[in-house]
């Protein structure tokens, strides 16, 4: 096991990111500025560094319980350029919660980007819980850019929970996911996005659905305020007898713009999919509601946005 | 407690509140009355400061709160209860019982809250408040959050509006135990018979105007008839 000293700024974007202050006990990747700091692993749980590029494979055994990967990257160097590559192989039946997430701080001047190409292959029966949060911080003009790959291969009966979060201080994100499904899995997706400023977000989501019962559901909530803008996109492809339901629902505030989207392709005669998109500013009536409660008009704005994305 | 002083309120051409003047008395439970159209739920949003009267003096004990905001109102002692219940994406009933409460309440308390508006708590404090929970189960989240602030005044706009008859059962028992345990005043806009026969006074609003008021125990035969939409 390696030793990772951490400075109050790295737990601080670990807190923000992970909600732990520093390294936990379990199966632990940490990677700091371009380069990996700290590995651990489990009897259950392998880490083990690529050859031929940066990043990671984690193999989580068949029948692996209430275990918990964490993979943290923190970021405080100004002009770092990071892409990592990590492949998650679940074993059979394993039911595990997997922890990601890339916290930036860049004071400096030049650009600060963070790729996490992330693969996930699934086997029958197995099921995993993946968070990841998005965070940045720091008082420079360059910008914090994360561009994450994700990429699901669904076994039968498998199901992949993804919370997604992005909340604060991301100037531009690009985030490309694409799933597929075999007979009886599911994919449930939770995306929460809020920009500021002159920050863009986009989130474009492909997922065929070709087993028999498979299922998806892709939630989208955000918000987009001053002049920041966002894009959602999602097709989902019914290829067999089965489920997608995408729901997208965001406020604009101030310029705020948001594109919604939406794809559904029933390529098979069974395919039920429904998609459903909101865009709009907060309602009139909420914020009344609210302030007969004694909150001020801002404080109620700050109420029913923290609710939506909670 | 509040008075009210030659209030007019008007909508483009329409005059809908025509020089109504009314003093409610501390601790009463009162209700207002009328035809559809007649101003009463106007009159009640322009007590709590959602419509602004074009002309006219609302007091507070003793207070002028005829241009305070909202929730400056709400902090100085009036509570509303929408008939329409607003609904939320991602708030959950327990958090707006704690926007409510300005505090965080512990799972027993709301469940308390939640219990004394007849609803079983424990299904319900993880709810978002939206459309998935029927008419009757909004009506009593929102009766919750108003009464939790234990107001000086409260008033209710059509408490009854939308919801079935089973929960309309549930809500009088409510407004019975409120008439019962009663610490400040209410105002109930209403035209339920049975929320009116638990009243101290009925007002009765026809046509932008204070029509007559009534006592506890006066004959309330008028009103019905108004009710249903025959002369008086």
């Amino acid at each position: 096991m390696e030793k990772a000293e951490l400075s109050k700024m790295e737990s601080k974007l670990l807190m923000a990111i992970a909600d732990i202050p520093g390294i936990t006990p379990g199966a632990f990747s940490l990677r700091k500025n371009g380069k990996p700091v700290y590995v651990n692993t489990t009897p259950n749980i392998n880490i083990i560094k690529k050859e031929d590029k940066p990043g990671i494979d984690i193999y989580i055994r068949a029948d692996t319980k209430d275990e918990e990967v964490h993979i943290p990257v923190v970021i405080t160097e100004s002009g770092i350029s990071d892409t990592v590559y990590n492949d998650f192989y679940v074993g059979k039946n394993a039911d595990v919660v997997i922890n990601a997430g890339c916290g930036i701080h860049n004071d400096g001047c030049t650009d600060t980007h963070h790729n996490g190409i992330h693969r996930f292959f699934l086997d029958e029966g197995a099921k995993v819980k993946y968070v990841e949060k998005h965070y940045g911080e720091g008082s420079g003009d360059g910008k914090r850019v994360l561009d994450p790959v994700t990429e699901v291969t669904l076994g039968k009966n498998a199901t992949l929970e993804m919370y997604t979060t992005q909340i604060k201080g991301v100037d531009s994100t690009v985030r490309n996911t694409e799933a597929k499904l075999d007979d009886n899995s599911t994919l449930l997706v939770s995306e929460k996005i809020m920009t500021h400023g002159v920050q863009h977000a986009e989130t474009n989501f492909s997922v065929n659905l070709d087993g028999k019962g498979s299922s998806c559901q892709v939630t989208s909530r955000s918000v987009a305020t001053e002049s920041s803008t966002q894009k959602f996109v999602s097709e989902i492809y019914g290829n067999n007898e089965c489920f997608g339901h995408v729901e997208c629902d965001a406020i604009i505030k101030e310029n705020g713009k948001v594109v919604s989207t939406p794809a559904i392709v029933a390529n098979c005669l069974d395919a039920n999919l429904i998609h459903e998109a909101a865009i709009g500013k907060i309602a009139g009536a909420q914020i009344t509601k609210l302030m007969t409660l004694g909150l001020t008009e801002k404080e109620a704005e700050d109420a029913i946005i923290n609710g939506f994305l909670q | 407690m509040l008075e009210l002083k030659n209030i007019n309120f008007s909508a483009g051409n329409k005059h809908i509140l025509k020089d109504i003047n009314y003093t409610l008395e501390s601790g009463k439970f009162i209700a207002i009355t009328g035809p559809n159209g007649s101003g009463k739920s106007t009159l009640a949003k322009v007590i709590m400061g959602i419509e602004k009267p074009d002309s006219g003096v609302i007091l507070f004990n003793g207070k002028d709160i005829t241009n305070m905001s909202i929730d400056d109102r709400a902090r100085t002692g009036i509570s509303f209860g929408f008939q329409q219940p607003v609904t939320f994406k991602g708030i959950t009933v327990h958090n707006l019982l704690n926007l409510s409460a300005k505090k965080e309440l512990s799972s027993d308390e709301a469940c308390d809250l939640l219990a004394n508006v007849g609803l079983c708590a424990n299904a319900y404090l993880d709810r978002e408040v939206n459309s998935s929970l029927s008419g009757g189960e909004l009506k009593r989240i929102e009766i919750a959050s108003v009464l939790l602030r234990q107001s000086p005044l409260t008033i209710f706009d059509e408490p009854e509006a939308g919801i079935d008859l089973w929960s309309f059962n549930n809500l009088i028992q409510v407004f019975n135990s409120m008439r019962e345990e009663l610490s400040g005043s209410i105002v109930v806009i209403s035209h339920q018979e049975r929320i009116l026969s638990i009243a101290d006074e009925i007002v009765l609003i026809s046509d932008g105007q204070i029509e007559r008021v009534i006592s506890r125990g006066e004959p309330m035969d008028n009103i019905i008839d108004l009710h249903s939409c025959r002369k008086i």
